[in-house]
Order: structure tokens, then C-alpha cells, then sequence
């Protein structure tokens, strides 16, 4: 199953290496990660996509939990929230394929970013299905280079991350 | 007034209470070893710098305080990783102190250089750099309450030169305030009584206890519990020393190479009460067979030890003495009816001791000197109360098998990480800690050979550590498994090679006996260990001799070979 998991860390040098040397030194899957600074900017927030069953996420959870520098773990999976990426597509621009990558990207509210006499830089935001829903209909017009920014994600409504205690799920506590 | 960083360390190892330190020189640690010079901090100055942080390890393990150590830069640095890993897979707080080259020559692959702090990450609980001056008290009080506090663990310190030269101001925080890190030492009630409530309906009850009720001092509340209810007791490797080896009530060592009874137990129990263990494979045998009869209630300090490898019932978060302590209330409260518990139990004690009956741990008694015979001296005239260290292999399970230890940090042993050449250094480290203790070596001939060179440190400092080798002239835990498993292909573990161990002691200026005959042995121990002098005593054993029983890797625990 895939997470979408939250890691709130202190924004200190050397902290994003502790956490992705975690999954490679424990085999756990990253299929994006993507770390800022957040609204204190004494902290940074991770937005880590990963997945495993039901075990390995737990420890994937509790391994992020236990290093020093983590302040806040969240996995999304029993909360509503929304999600949304960032992708740059190179595309051909060749004379009769013009209109429709314009088209296209209008339909996906998406916005042409650069120019250039045989390419457009296309800039698409959207949750994971609208942007390969777009990817899937611009490739047969060739896409030169791509580049995805890997999610980031928020509770919906006025919910918010607590900061208070560390462990986010207090699971062995029954 | 200002001191130079070199002052403010010596100051702060102060605060700290810290007056050993385990160090080796470089070109980067001498700001803080000429600072040193007129500090009256013990300075044990050792052979290798492996034997450092190994030292401070047995200093921590034996003693119960945090180990220190410190090195130079590059090589210095490298040569310490080897100790960290040894003492994170065994949860021993230690400060390493790393000297680092100046900070503007950081990343330039300056001469020593080495990234340290990169190297050691996925082996330290913590690690700083400092890169100024004016964090470097708060560093070292925080490095000091990560490494004693949770789940304890070394955490490395890694000084700048540039950073030990610059001055500043010394204060040193009366108290650490890390937000994100919050151990949780108090079990959830809710679960304890869970716990209780399933251990009362329980007829087949067994403790299987680790390290974790040595680090959390909870020796004392698992005897009163488990007399109180008489329920049976296994340790781990990591956990011997925390029940008394002799007490009826006590099992013997569980897993790989643990008794009949100890594996019989777990296989048979309808309740496994696991407290500061960490169901490691050694232990576990085949997962998926461990306990399978069983509920399992699971105490540990650390969350992620919880449910790692085998899924148990009621988890209980917090610390190994405070959650027993709570248990034992409960009882005696007699809240959820433990009136007659014990005689409940009574058919449970006739199989347990049937177990211990027909199969105790034995060996043959014919032929050559059998090391098993060695170490039940060793316990029979130390009457189970020295301080006794192990190298790894053969030594380390028979010592971990024969030896009866009675009292918690008596056994100081590598398991988690299996490193030879942990025991002598290690041995020093607990000597320095209780000078006036007998401190005993068991060790391998290849073993010993990993960190030899330590002699001189235990000369230099008067520090009589018995180093007794139990001479196969084999790898002879290798050995053993080519035996079993590769039809006797002895590639590689002959050790036809190695120096004249007596002669090496005297060359050292230690002292060196041998052992050849089964009738010798009490006679040269006692003269060892009436003597004040380090020693070696080079004892050849059977070369052929097995460790028995033994559950072969990946089987389950009912599956031993025995002798
Ligand atoms: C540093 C290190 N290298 C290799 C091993 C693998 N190993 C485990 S036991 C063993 C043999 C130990 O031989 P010896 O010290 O003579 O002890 P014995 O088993 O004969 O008692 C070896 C090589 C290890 N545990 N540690």
C-alpha cells in the first residue's frame, strides 16, 4: 500500500540525510520526497511518499519517529487530506502539434512557462491521477524531458499538524 | 572570563561527573590533550583506537555511567567505528568525541579528514559536528542526555580543531529541552492492566527478558515478580546477569545455543511475557514458530523494537523497571486474583523442570581438556562474582552457557554486533571502573588477537585483567559450522599460526601461564587470581570441541541438536 507521510524535522544541516539514509539502510521504499522549509522556519517539513505492508510501514513510521531531530510524524492514511504535485514537461512543438499541447494545457488549467522555436515548458499542478491523465495524453507528441516535484500534502479543512507530543500514533498504547 | 573550546569540554565532561576518559592522539586532539595535561580526569591513553571506544564500553556496561572516549581526525576516527557499531547494537550509552580537521577544511579532503559524522549515522543514536564554539556546551549536555536517556545508545561529538582553539564563554544548561525528543518511561496503564488480566488466566507462563532489564536496572522487581507468581525465567544473551544463574526458578539462556528447557519453554508457553528484549533471530529461531502456542506481552522502551519481527498482543511502551514495579503492584494488591496463581501453575513447573532434568547442559568428559570444564571452574572458584568478559564465538556461548552469573553488569559481551576483540579492551574499560574487581577475559585464540596490542594499556595502568584463552587452535565457531554444514572443510579457520601467547605476556611484561591438563586448571587459576598482574593464561583446550545445543540457523527452536 502507499503512504503519504508528513515528517515534521528540525531545519538543521545534515537532518535530510539522516532520514533518507533510514530507508535505504533499512530497505524501506521512497518513491518521492520532497523537504522546505515550513511556516517556522525553524522547522522543515517532508512530505515522503512511501509504501510496504501494513508491518513495514509501521516501522517505517516509528524509525522516522525515533530519530533525534523529528519532530512530528504523520501518515495520512486515516485522515482526509489533499494532495498536489508539480510537474515540467518538455514537449515538441512542431508546427501541427502546437494548438493541442496549448489546448491541452488549458484544459488542465496548466500553464505554458517557457518557449522555445521546437519546444514548449509546460507547468501542470494537480493530484497524482490529473497529472498522469495529462502525461498520458501528451506523450504520443513526444516529451523531451520531464520533471516532477513528488507530492506534498495537507489535512483538509481547519485541522492542522500539533505540535505538542512527538508520537503521532500511539498505537502500543493500545 | 573566556576559555578556549579545549577548556570548555574538560569543563563540561565535569559537569557531566566524567573522570575517565579512553583517548588516543592526533594532530586534531592536541588542543584538548595539552588542555588535558593539567586536569585531573583519568586519562587511559590505549593502543588502537577500536580498544578506546571497546574500553568505554566495558567502563559503561560494568559500571552503569556513561562511557567517554576520544580520538583524532581521519584515521583516528575511522578506527573508532567498529566500537560505536558494537555499542549501538548492544544500547550502550557512550560519548565518542571525534577531533575533526579545522572547519574551513572541512569537504576539501584535507589531510585526515574523514566525514565522521557521515560514516557513524546509521551507527550512533545521535551525532553533532560543532562547527562554533558557542554551541559546544550546549552540544556536550546534549550529547550526554541522548546517550544515558530511552533507549540508551552512542552518540558521537565531532570537535573542529579551529573549534577547540576559539574562545568562548562557558555555560553550561542546567537542562536539555530537545522538542522532538521525548522518551517514554511510564507504561500506559490501560495495557499494564491488560497484560495482567491475560497473565492471570495464563497456565503456561515464561519471562523472556534482554538487556533491556540491565540498562533499566530492573533486576530486583523481575526477581520479586517472578518468585512471587513462580514463573519461569529465560534471559537472552544481552539480558544473563539479570536473573540469578542458580535460581530455581531460572531457565538457562534461550535460542540458538540456549538450554532444552529455555526453548522448550517458549515453544510450549501459552503466555511469553518478553521485557526488554528485542526478538532478535539468534534468539527467535524461525520466526513464524517462536511462541506460536503463545500471547505475547511485549515491554520495551523503544517503539520500533515493538512488532519488528514478530507481531505481539498487548505492546506495553515504556521503561523495563517502571512497567514490572507497576505489575508487581498489582499483585500484590491482588487485584486480578493472583491468590493462588503458583499452584495453578503447578503442571507447567513439573514440565519446566522435567525439561531441565532430562536434558541440562552437558558435555563429554573424555579425552582432551574440554573448555566447558574451564569455565565451570572459572565460575566454581570466583563462586559466580567476577566481572567476566567475552570475546566471540565458542568462548562467548560456552562462558554465556556454564558461567552462573548472580547479579546484573557481571557479563560483558558483544551480541548484538558479535564483535571479536570486543573483551580484552572492554575488560580494561570494566577494570578501570572497579579496580579493586576480578575482571575476566574468556577468550579465543582467534579473538584475542584482534585487540592483543591492548596488553600494554592494561601494563601501563596496572589494570590486572585475566585474560583466559581458550586455545582450539581453531576459528572454532566457524569451524563448527563447517563441520555441521560444509562436511568439514576447514578452509580458512586453522589457526596453526598464532604467537606463543605466554611468551607475548611476558614480552608485554604481563604475566603467562599454560594449561594442559584437566588437572592443572584449578591449581594455575587460583595462583591468576590471587596475582595483581595482567595475564594471560593460554589454556589448550579440545581443538574439536562443539557448542551443543545447538537450533541450526532458520529452524525453529524445538529443533535442537544436542550433544
Ligand atoms: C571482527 C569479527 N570478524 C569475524 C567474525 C566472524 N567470527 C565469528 S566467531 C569466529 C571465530 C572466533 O574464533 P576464536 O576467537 O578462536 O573463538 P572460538 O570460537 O574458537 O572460541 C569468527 C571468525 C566476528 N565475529 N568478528
Amino acid at each position: 500500500m502507499r503512504h503519504t507521510i508528513s515528517v515534521l524535522v528540525e531545519n538543521e544541516f545534515g537532518v535530510l540525510s539522516r532520514v533518507a539514509g533510514l530507508f535505504s539502510g533499512r530497505g524501506f521504499n521512497i518513491e518521492s520526497l520532497c523537504v522546505a522549509e515550513s511556516l517556522d522556519p525553524t522547522i522543515s517539513t517532508m512530505t515522503i511518499v512511501t509504501s510496504g505492508n501494513d508491518a513495514i510501514i509501521e516501522q517505517v513510521l516509528k524509525q522516522l519517529n525515533k530519530l533525534i531531530n523529528v519532530i512530528k510524524v504523520v501518515d495520512f492514511k486515516d485522515v482526509d487530506y489533499v494532495s498536489r504535485e508539480m510537474v515540467l514537461v518538455k514537449v515538441n512543438a512542431e508546427e501541427r502539434t502546437r494548438e493541442e499541447i496549448l489546448r491541452m494545457t488549458e484544459i488542465f488549467r496548466g500553464k505554458v512557462i517557457d518557449v522555445s522555436p521546437k519546444t514548449y515548458t509546460v507547468m501542470i499542478t494537480g493530484d497524482e491521477g490529473k497529472i498522469s491523465a495529462f502525461l498520458t495524453l501528451i506523450k504520443p507528441l513526444g516529451i523531451k524531458e520531464l520533471v516532477r516535484t513528488g507530492p506534498i500534502a495537507m489535512m483538509r479543512g481547519d485541522k492542522t499538524i500539533k505540535m505538542r507530543e512527538k508520537h503521532s500514533k500511539g498505537g502500543e498504547d493500545g | 572570563m573566556k576559555k578556549t573550546g579545549a577548556q570548555i569540554f574538560i569543563e563540561a565532561l565535569k559537569m557531566e561527573h566524567i573522570d575517565t576518559l579512553f583517548c588516543y592522539p592526533g594532530g586534531a586532539t592536541l588542543n584538548i590533550t595539552d588542555a588535558l595535561s593539567s586536569s585531573d580526569i583519568e586519562q587511559i591513553v590505549v593502543r588502537h583506537e577500536q580498544g578506546a571506544v571497546h574500553a568505554s564500553d566495558g567502563y559503561a556496561r560494568a559500571s552503569g555511567r556513561v562511557g567517554v572516549s576520544l580520538v583524532t581526525s581521519g584515521p583516528g576516527a575511522t578506527n573508532a567505528v567498529t566500537g560505536i557499531a558494537t555499542a549501538y547494537m548492544d544500547s550502550i550509552p557512550l560519548v565518542i568525541f571525534t577531533c575533526q580537521v579545522p572547519t574551513m577544511l572541512i569537504g576539501n579532503d584535507a589531510f585526515q579528514e574523514a566525514d565522521i559524522v557521515g560514516i557513524t549515522r546509521p551507527c550512533t543514536k545521535h551525532s553533532y559536528l560543532v562547527k562554533d564554539v558557542k554551541d559546544l556546551s550546549r552540544i556536550i549536555k546534549e550529547a550526554f542526555y541522548i546517550a544515558k536517556s530511552g533507549r540508551p545508545g552512542p552518540v558521537l561529538v565531532d570537535i573542529p580543531k579551529d573549534v577547540s582553539a576559539a574562545l568562548g564563554e562557558f555555560k553550561y544548561p542546567d537542562k536539555v529541552n530537545i522538542r522532538s525528543y521525548q522518551p517514554t518511561y511510564v507504561g500506559h496503564v490501560g495495557q499494564i492492566k491488560k497484560a495482567m488480566k491475560l497473565l492471570a488466566s495464563s497456565k503456561k507462563p515464561v519471562f523472556y527478558t534482554g538487556g533491556g532489564i540491565i540498562s533499566s536496572g530492573a533486576s530486583n522487581e523481575l526477581i520479586k515478580l517472578a518468585e512471587r507468581l513462580s514463573i519461569p525465567v529465560t534471559n537472552t544473551l544481552m539480558g544473563l546477569g539479570g536473573f540469578p544463574g542458580n535460581h530455581p526458578l531460572f531457565l538457562g539462556m534461550l535460542g540458538m545455543h540456549g538450554t532444552y528447557a529455555a526453548n522448550m519453554a517458549i515453544t510450549e508457553a501459552d503466555l511469553i511475557i518478553a521485557v526488554g528484549a528485542r526478538f532478535d533471530d539468534r534468539a527467535t529461531g524461525k520466526v513464524d514458530e517462536f511462541g506460536h502456542l503463545a500471547k505475547i506481552i511485549h515491554i520495551d522502551i523503544d517503539p520500533t523494537s515493538i512488532s519488528k519481527n514478530i507481531k505481539v498482543d498487548i505492546p506495553i511502551v515504556g521503561d523495563s523497571k517502571n512497567v514490572l514495579k507497576k505489575m508487581l503492584d498489582i499483585v500484590l494488591e491482588d487485584k486480578e486474583d493472583f491468590g493462588n496463581y503458583s499452584s495453578r501453575i503447578a503442571q507447567w513447573h513439573h514440565d519446566t523442570e522435567k525439561w531441565k532434568m532430562d536434558f541440562p547442559l552437558t558435555y563429554g568428559r573424555s579425552g582432551l581438556l574440554k573448555p566447558q570444564y574451564v569455565i565451570e571452574r572459572v565460575c566454581e572458584l570466583t563462586k559466580g562474582k567476577a566481572i567476566v568478559t567475552t570475546e566471540v564465538g565458542q568462548n562467548q556461548m560456552w562462558t554465556a552457557q556454564f558461567y552462573k552469573f548472580q547479579k546484573p553488569r557481571t557479563f560483558i559481551t558483544s551480541g548484538g554486533l558479535g564483535t571479536m576483540g570486543f573483551g580484552f579492551p572492554a575488560g580494561i574499560g570494566a577494570q578501570v571502573a572497579f579496580p579493586d574487581a576480578l575482571v575476566i577475559d574468556i577468550a579465543g585464540d582467534g579473538s584475542i588477537q584482534m585487540n592483543i596490542q591492548e596488553l600494554a594499556t592494561a601494563v601501563q595502568y596496572n589494570l590486572p585483567v585475566k585474560v583466559i584463552i581458550l586455545n582450539n587452535r581453531f576459528l572454532g565457531m566457524v569451524r563448527q559450522w563447517q563441520e555441521l554444514f560444509y562436511e568439514k572443510r576447514y578452509t580458512w579457520t586453522h589457526m596453526n599460526h598464532a604467537p606463543d601467547f605466554v611468551k607475548v605476556a611476558e614480552a608485554y611484561g604481563a604475566a603467562g601461564y599454560r594449561i594442559e591438563r584437566e588437572d592443572e586448571v584449578d591449581k594455575v587459576l587460583k595462583e591468576v587470581f590471587k596475582n595483581k598482574r595482567p595475564t594471560f593464561v593460554d589454556v589448550m583446550v579440545d581443538p574439536e570441541e562443539s557448542v551443543y545445543p545447538m537450533v541450526p540457523a532458520g529452524a525453529p527452536l524445538r529443533e535442537m541438536l544436542l550433544v
